[in-house]
């Protein structure tokens, strides 16, 4: 009996010991992760106390002082650059590690490892697209650069001190949910961080909608309704610059070949009748950016202000840390990329910059001809070429492992083919992109982070290639300047034929002609990613004309303004809510639509919609009502456009206002879906009907709707779609996309900056907190003030004034 | 009043062990001092549970309170779809206390009679 009730009861016991050690997925190990010495427990940081550290760091060469402020901002002093960038991986580890090493392995396409067979197609596609070929390319190219490569190795051999110090009770919260372990940082890594952003913001073509387009409605629609450039736009270099250079012989391009008027200029078309069944899917939201300087001769002090706020997906951890770096050489402040050494946008004692997306096409898609099924060749100028086949192993959770063959040509990876994407037969298009290029970006930000001028800024500059950055620049002594950079190979807005080498990119726009301009007349130099030239610039500009001109008309309006600006004038118009959009759209949705069939609350909400000032604020009412009618009136307006098996883009926001006021006939108004023929005034009624019936279906009634900033909720998603428990929801807050405060539902300013040289004193906050762990109270503690449109004052004086109010002090030693 | 110390050298041999040995090695430890004990069965699973419960949820009640419940809101969101942070701690002492309680069981069964 005894001997019974201890078999059954020890089986009982191992059997239980087993199941809670092993996952039960989606849920971790439970015995491991509630084991409040070991698991999830472990991760709660306690809120009040706070101890100095004194650590021996193996790797470093002298001392390093580093003071965590009261927002958990590290201050590092290291006595040579670098010890400072071995820190600067140290501490980010400690408060970034697992966010660093997932953005990684999207990139590289290893989600599959950590999220099992789900990840897949993911997987497969950042593989297919070439990421980890192009971070392949970087890290060689930066090899052959020894500074730049020993200071990116000693970022990565701090990490890895960082990451050699964890038992696996000290792992980020995320490792013990998903069930793995952190791995070593490399000089590769680094490069798949930057080919992430490139990932994120270099992705914008058309080519295959823009071929589909013309296949379907003609040339001269696709110039009416896609035009390279807008009369009325602010240029991001003021009109009428002078250009240091002419045009280029060598190129053999000619300022008469400029893009003029309404003529697809660069390059030929050769389209054809085809069209395509599938295109590469592009980011939900665009990712756009604000950056602007002032002269002294516009400030109340005299000095410069430098502001920046780059759009992005609202995460959690948040996309940027900030840091205080400092050495004999250097004294920077800023945003950091986590995984990546110095500053992206940020100042030091003597110059400011901050970065917009260039928005330029730098993607380009060519038609391959195989020779036959065995795709082993293809036709290149009459000749066959060998393909190469580049093996991908993807390893899958729980042992087993995929393998993907990927066919590259001359251009880059066949993106979809038979067994990837459905592809019909004989449309194969090969990829080239310059983030598949190997260069070196972090040689531009270390030397911006040390310069002291604006001939250090450009010559800093000349190094960074992808993704093309407007690097806005203001310099203690006076200077502002504005420069669009980045590798900009003169690319096609179509599907090019892939068998005529002269369709190659063989024409690259030489990186000092790149659109710039330094102190000019009117005392502000900004961007918006708007279009960046007039006409009178030598080179063709193949932009992809999704970005709106409206955040960089309203930002001009508001720098002409005013001669005596200053930090606060700033900060107001950082949260600006003024929509430029729905100031052209709105007055013509007013006028057609016909109100004698409308009554009782329809009425009342476009009376509230005549009298509504065009600002989304978060209190505002009239915002929902404008919003959700032109979400719907979009919606019909290009239905057209909305054929899934003819991929196609719409006309910007712009164009859309423009054609609603000016074309009163056309045939794109039609409904597809009814049997009727619309009419312009037909479907500005159906749509507000349409939007008026879905909040009432929300809400009840229309006057029981809730206000904008509550509508709205926009939220900070954790980086993992499953941990959705770690997001931040219902943040409460004004804007939306296409005006300065670019807040949407998931999307907005990512980082906030102003620098004022009249008192050296910045201000800067992001929608996150720097702690990385949601068992921090420092993982999401700034974003209530970010949403009120406050910021936090950087403290960005020296050592000796840290100690005053700092949270505590690590010292660290060899 | 032998149960009591019974539960009391669980609780301080485990806090110490667990900071070098696997979560489980609760088990072993219950197991052993039942053993030691002469724990009657009944009083082998109350001395194994309750030590466990007391050190898991009496140690995640401390880390919680220090943390002003930041982490267990989110963790219990991730667990009970809402916020029950006392549900969390419960749980973690039920899950360490069900192990021990049955090592502990099954040592008592080695005791001759």
């Amino acid at each position: 009996m005894r001997f019974l009730g201890f078999i059954l009861s020890s089986a009982i016991t191992i059997a239980l010991i087993w199941v809670l050690n092993h996952p039960l997925a989606p849920a971790p190990a439970l015995g491991k992760f509630f084991d409040p010495y070991n698991g999830f427990w472990q991760n709660a940081e306690s809120t009040k106390h706070f101890k100095d550290m004194d650590l021996h760091i193996e790797g470093l060469r002298d001392k390093v002082e580093v003071y965590f402020d009261d927002r958990l901002v590290p201050h590092v002093y290291a006595k040579n650059n670098e010890d400072l960038l071995f820190m600067q991986g140290y501490i980010t580890a400690r408060n970034r590690l697992w966010q660093m090493e997932i953005q990684t392995q999207n990139a590289a396409g290893r989600i599959c490892e950590v999220a099992g067979e789900k990840a897949l197609k993911a997987d497969r596609l950042s593989r297919r697209i070439g990421l980890a070929f192009g971070a392949e390319n970087s890290k060689a190219f930066i090899e052959k650069d020894a500074e730049s490569n020993d200071l990116i190795r000693a970022y990565c051999a701090g990490v890895n001190a960082y990451i050699k110090t964890l038992k696996p009770k000290d792992y980020p919260l995320e490792y013990k949910l998903l069930g793995y372990a952190p791995e070593e940082w490399t000089p590769l890594k680094v490069a798949l961080l930057l080919k992430n952003m490139a990932n994120m913001l270099s992705v914008y073509e058309f080519d295959i909608e823009n071929t589909n387009f013309v296949s379907k409605f003609g040339e001269d629609q696709f110039h009416y309704f896609y035009p390279e450039r807008d009369s009325f736009s602010d240029y991001i270099i003021p009109k009428g610059t002078k250009w240091a250079f002419g045009p280029d012989s060598a190129l053999n391009v000619k300022t008469e070949a400029a893009p003029k008027g309404e003529k697809i200029s660069n390059l030929d078309h050769d389209w054809g009748e085809e069209s395509y069944d599938r295109t590469i899917e592009k980011p939900k939201e665009l990712n756009g950016s604000n950056n602007w300087a002032v002269s002294g001769s516009k400030t109340r002090s005299g000095k410069p202000l430098l502001c920046n706020d780059p759009h992005l997906q609202l995460n959690l951890p948040s996309i940027w840390y900030e840091m205080h770096l400092v050495s004999p050489s250097m004294n920077v402040y800023g945003a950091t990329l986590p995984g990546a050494p110095c500053v992206i946008s940020g100042f030091n004692d003597s110059i400011a910059w901050g970065v917009t997306n260039g928005g330029r096409d730098v993607r380009d898609w060519f038609k391959i001809t195989f020779k036959d099924d065995s795709h082993d060749e293809y036709l290149v100028d009459g000749k066959w070429e060998k393909i190469q086949r580049r093996i991908e192993h993807i390893k899958i959770k729980g042992g087993t492992e995929f393998l993907d063959t990927v066919l590259y040509t001359r251009y880059g990876p066949i993106v979809f083919d038979r067994s990837f994407g459905d592809v019909k037969s004989k449309q194969y298009l090969a990829m080239k992109w310059t983030a598949h290029q190997g260069s070196n970006e972090f040689k531009t930000f270390y030397l911006l982070n040390q310069g002291k001028n604006y001939d250090n800024y450009i010559d800093a500059l000349t190094n960074y290639s992808c993704p093309s950055q407007n690097f806005v620049f203001a310099c203690r002594n006076g200077d502002i300047a504005i420069k669009e950079q980045g590798n900009m190979p003169l690319t096609k807005m179509f599907v090019t034929d892939g068998s005529r080498s002269e369709n190659d990119w063989n024409k690259v726009i030489p990186i000092a002609n790149n659109p710039s301009v330094k102190n000019p007349e009117r005392g502000f130099v900004s961007s918006a990613n708007q279009f960046p030239v007039d006409e009178t610039y030598p080179y063709p500009v193949t932009h992809v004309g999704i970005y709106e001109d409206s955040r960089a008309m309203r930002i001009n309006r508001l720098l002409e303004a005013s001669d005596k600006m200053d930090a606060a004038y700033m900060m107001k118009m950082q949260s600006d809510n003024y929509n430029v959009i729905a100031s052209l759209m709105l007055p013509t949705m007013l006028r057609v639509i016909d109100r004698s069939k409308l009554k009782g609350e329809e009425l009342d909400a476009l009376k509230a919609l005549d009298k509504w000032d065009y600002n989304d604020n978060k209190d505002s009412k009239a915002t929902v009502y404008y919003e959700a009618w032109n979400d719907e009136l979009k919606d019909m307006l290009w239905d057209e456009m909305s054929d899934p098996s003819l991929p196609m883009r719409r006309p910007n926001a712009f164009r859309t206002a423009y054609f609603l006021k000016e074309d009163s006939t056309s045939a794109f108004y039609d409904n597809l879906q009814t049997g009727e023929k619309e009419t312009r005034e037909m479907i500005v009624l159906e749509s507000f009907d349409k939007a008026m019936n879905k909040l009432k279906q929300q809400y009840g009634t229309l006057a029981g709707i809730k206000d904008w900033g509550t509508h709205k909720a926009t939220m900070v998603h954790h980086l993992s779609p499953a941990l959705d428990a770690f997001s931040r929801m219902n943040v409460y807050c004004g804007g939306n996309r296409g005006i300065i405060n670019a807040t949407s539902h998931e999307h907005g300013p990512s980082w906030r900056m102003i620098v004022d040289f009249g008192d050296m004193k910045a201000y800067c906050l992001y929608p996150g907190g720097q702690s990385g762990n949601p068992g921090s109270k420092f993982y999401d503690n700034m974003i209530d003030k970010w949403a009120n449109g406050e910021y936090y004052e950087a403290k960005f004086g020296p050592k000796e004034q840290m100690g005053k109010d700092k949270l505590f002090k690590l010292t660290a030693d060899k | 009043m032998k149960l009591v110390s019974a539960i009391i050298t669980v609780i301080i041999i485990s806090a110490i062990l667990e900071n070098f040995l696997p979560w489980w090695t609760i088990a072993p430890v219950a197991f052993i001092v039942s053993y030691l004990f002469k724990l009657k069965w009944y009083q082998a699973f109350l001395a194994g549970f309750l030590g466990l419960f007391i050190l898991w949820a009496g140690m995640s009640f401390f880390i919680d309170h220090s943390n002003e419940h930041i982490l267990s809101d989110k963790v219990s969101v991730l667990f009970f779809k809402s916020v029950k942070p006392m549900a969390l701690i419960i749980m973690t002492g039920v899950i360490g206390g069900l192990v021990a309680g049955f090592g502990g069981l099954a040592g008592s069964f080695l005791v001759k009679k």
